[in-house]
């Protein structure tokens, strides 16, 4: 990636506080309209590179590039990003309008002017005639699109997501991701998305980095992400895997070192049914059975030891285990996650 | 009684169901009767505030109403407005303008000394700070305030320790200019409206910083970020976030400093010129001149500036960020 295609670097960025390390030796780029996550539990440093993107913060060490220059000293107001705040940040004592117009009337654009373009980005955003309201007024999906407005108002070259949609119920949430992703590729601004929802982060996403620790663990598109995850970190953190320990794994599979199977990738079957020779299996006893709706996910106790969790679609079965059941997993070989 | 005996195996006989009734405690009954306990709740005040507070107001009011006969000196308790009509003597105006005019300046000059310290406590200061601080401003309250209302009295006398302070820092003749200053000087700080100001000021700033600080307190500081992150400079941010959403504890403190200044008769008595404020005129018609119809009059004139003051506050939109 030359320079110029770069939207964000990260050098060799450090963020300390006292002996706490926010943010350790983490280094990446993101490219020029890039859609591009964050993810990664509470306190794992995510949300302290957004504020060093946007100027909140500088780091202990090392460098951030915006459009390949050092933004090393230069206060937030001087930065060409914007941010839409976790709880928005909607100014109370302002209208709606003198929300989103807020960036052009610091900028000095004729009041006129910026009229004109703050009703348009609500219109985007599917707020028109809103602009007399007070945040108040809103609720909060509407104030996180007013949140929304008045940062794209002002046409940054990145717009940094803070969780934007964790206060918001489930169906309103999956609603904006869909939007959020239209908008994106629409007025192609380059987003950074901070979340530690990884449905979220996977399916809006064109790369993902995931963090742990205040360092990155894996910067991959989501599919990769999923199906080749690097550390068993990963593994654990984006869906669910069943992490098989080094002994474990030994007896099971005959070969040493850790894996992990995702439990929809395992198959339940009664005990001593056949199963194909090239596929791993192991017999245990059936502990829970959780009906999930759509599919039921079964936790077994394997006999040789350890914990599998199979996760089988709600189709026309005619298996059907009960706890306390004795039953054979068994996955396809090239199914196992391996992690270098 | 069935249930005797049994308890220690864990199975709670089914009589205890008709057991219900006589064990219906206090918090039971309380508990099923919600509006009771708002009216327990709310009766004391109530009738606090319904009848002595509210009671005294109208009390006043109806005594205004009444006239003392200029030639017999007795009381007439037939309504009438030849009292309140005595508010709009030459002397009185006089008398109201000044009070005003002082609880003005001392309100500005207290949200100009409190603002800075406010702000402090609620964006910088750290917990310990912070409680520092809290203890630093309400530490003259735990004393008797006319005890330190004299000590000011003793500060500011020809010979006291303010005189004695700008004659050690070579600022006596900035003080000499001050004092030389028509209207608001004299012969020294405590007989002059200076010092009157300046005791003032000193006596009612805890209740201005303290709704300051917790208006500043409640402005999340995502909105500092959000301001400064749309472009704008930290004076920008101050004039256009901070600042409006500090108002309505800024006009709170003003309604202490100014209401409490409009009604005081002890410092204007110990400290300043001969010259009297509202309470002091409120206090000799009560008491020496034994015109209470007058007293009464004079009293209602604070709570009238007040409504004013407060409609003109709102007026202003100091509430609409609340």
């Amino acid at each position: 990636m030359s320079q110029m295609d770069q939207a964000v670097g990260f050098h060799d960025v450090s963020r300390h506080y006292g002996q706490v390390k926010a943010v350790d030796r983490v280094s990446f780029t993101i490219a020029q309209g890039e859609f591009f996550a964050m993810l990664g539990p509470s306190g794992s440093g995510k949300t302290t590179c957004l504020r060093l993107i946007a100027g909140f913060e500088q780091p202990s060490a090392g460098d951030v590039f915006i459009q390949g220059k050092s933004v090393r000293g230069v206060p937030p107001y001087d930065r060409d990003v914007n941010t839409v705040f976790q709880d928005y940040a909607l100014f109370p004592h302002m209208t709606v309008l003198q929300n989103v117009s807020y960036g052009l009337m610091i900028r000095k654009v004729p009041a006129a002017e910026r009229k004109k373009q703050a009703e348009a980005m609500l219109e985007m955003v599917a707020l028109p005639g809103y602009g007399e309201r007070k945040p108040s007024q809103l609720s909060g999906g509407q104030r996180q699109r007013v949140a929304l407005a008045r940062a794209l108002v002002n046409h940054p070259t990145v717009l940094l997501l803070d969780e934007p949609l964790g206060a918001l119920d489930l169906k309103l949430r999956e609603q904006m991701q869909v939007e959020l992703k239209a908008i994106q590729r629409r007025v192609g601004v380059t987003f950074v998305y901070v979340t530690h929802d990884q449905g979220e982060a996977l399916s809006m996403s064109d790369r993902v980095a995931v963090f742990n620790n205040g360092r990155i663990e894996q910067i991959a598109s989501p599919k990769q992400l999923y199906e080749e995850p690097a550390t068993p970190f990963v593994a654990g953190f984006v869906g669910i895997s069943n992490l098989i320990d080094a002994q474990t794994a030994a007896r099971i599979t005959g070969q040493p070192g850790p894996c992990a199977i995702r439990p929809e990738k395992v198959h339940l079957g009664p005990q001593g049914a056949g199963v194909a020779p090239e596929r791993i299996c192991a017999d245990g006893a059936v502990e829970t059975v959780l009906y999930l709706g759509a599919a039921t996910r079964y936790d077994i106790a394997l006999h040789q030891g350890g914990r599998i969790s199979a996760l089988m679609q709600n189709r026309e079965r005619h298996f059907d285990p009960q706890p306390g059941m004795t039953v054979t997993v068994s996955w396809d070989r090239q199914h196992v996650l391996r992690f270098g | 009684m069935l249930a005797v005996g049994k308890r220690e195996g864990g199975n709670v006989p089914a009589l205890a169901l008709g057991d219900r009734p006589s064990r219906m405690t206090l918090s039971t009954y309380l508990y099923r009767r919600p509006r009771l306990v708002l009216v327990l709740l709310l009766l004391p005040p109530a009738l606090w505030l319904g009848v002595i507070y509210l009671g005294s107001l109208g009390a006043l009011l109806v005594q205004s109403l009444f006239h003392i006969d200029d030639f017999s000196g007795q009381l007439v308790t037939r309504p009438g407005i030849e009292t309140l009509a005595r508010l709009f003597s030459p002397t009185a105006r006089e008398v109201i303008s000044r009070t005003a005019l002082a609880a003005t300046i001392v309100t500005v000059l207290c949200a100009l000394l409190g603002f800075p310290l406010a702000y402090y406590m609620a964006r910088y200061a750290g917990h310990r700070m912070k409680a520092v601080c809290y203890i630093a401003v309400m530490l003259p309250l735990w004393s008797n305030y006319l005890v330190r209302v004299t000590a000011w009295r003793l500060i500011l006398a020809k010979e006291g320790v303010a005189s004695w302070f700008a004659a050690k820092t070579g600022l006596s003749g900035m003080l000499e200019f001050f004092l030389g200053l028509p209207g608001i000087g004299g012969p020294s700080l405590s007989s002059s409206a200076l010092g009157t100001v300046i005791t003032f000021v000193y006596i009612w700033l805890p209740y201005m910083i303290l709704p300051i600080q917790a208006a500043l307190e409640r402005v999340p500081r995502s909105l500092v970020d959000a301001s400064s992150d749309l472009g704008a400079r930290p004076t920008a941010t101050f004039w256009r976030v901070i600042l409006p959403l500090a108002i309505p504890g800024i006009a709170a403190g003003s309604i202490f400093t100014f209401s409490l200044t409009l009604g005081d008769y002890i410092i204007p008595n110990l400290i300043g010129t001969s010259r009297p404020f509202i309470g002091q005129i409120v206090y000799q018609a009560q008491g020496t001149a034994g015109d209470i119809p007058f007293a009464a009059a004079f009293a209602l004139v604070p709570i009238a500036i007040m409504a004013i003051y407060l409609m003109l506050v709102k007026r202003l939109g100091a509430f609409d960020a609340l």
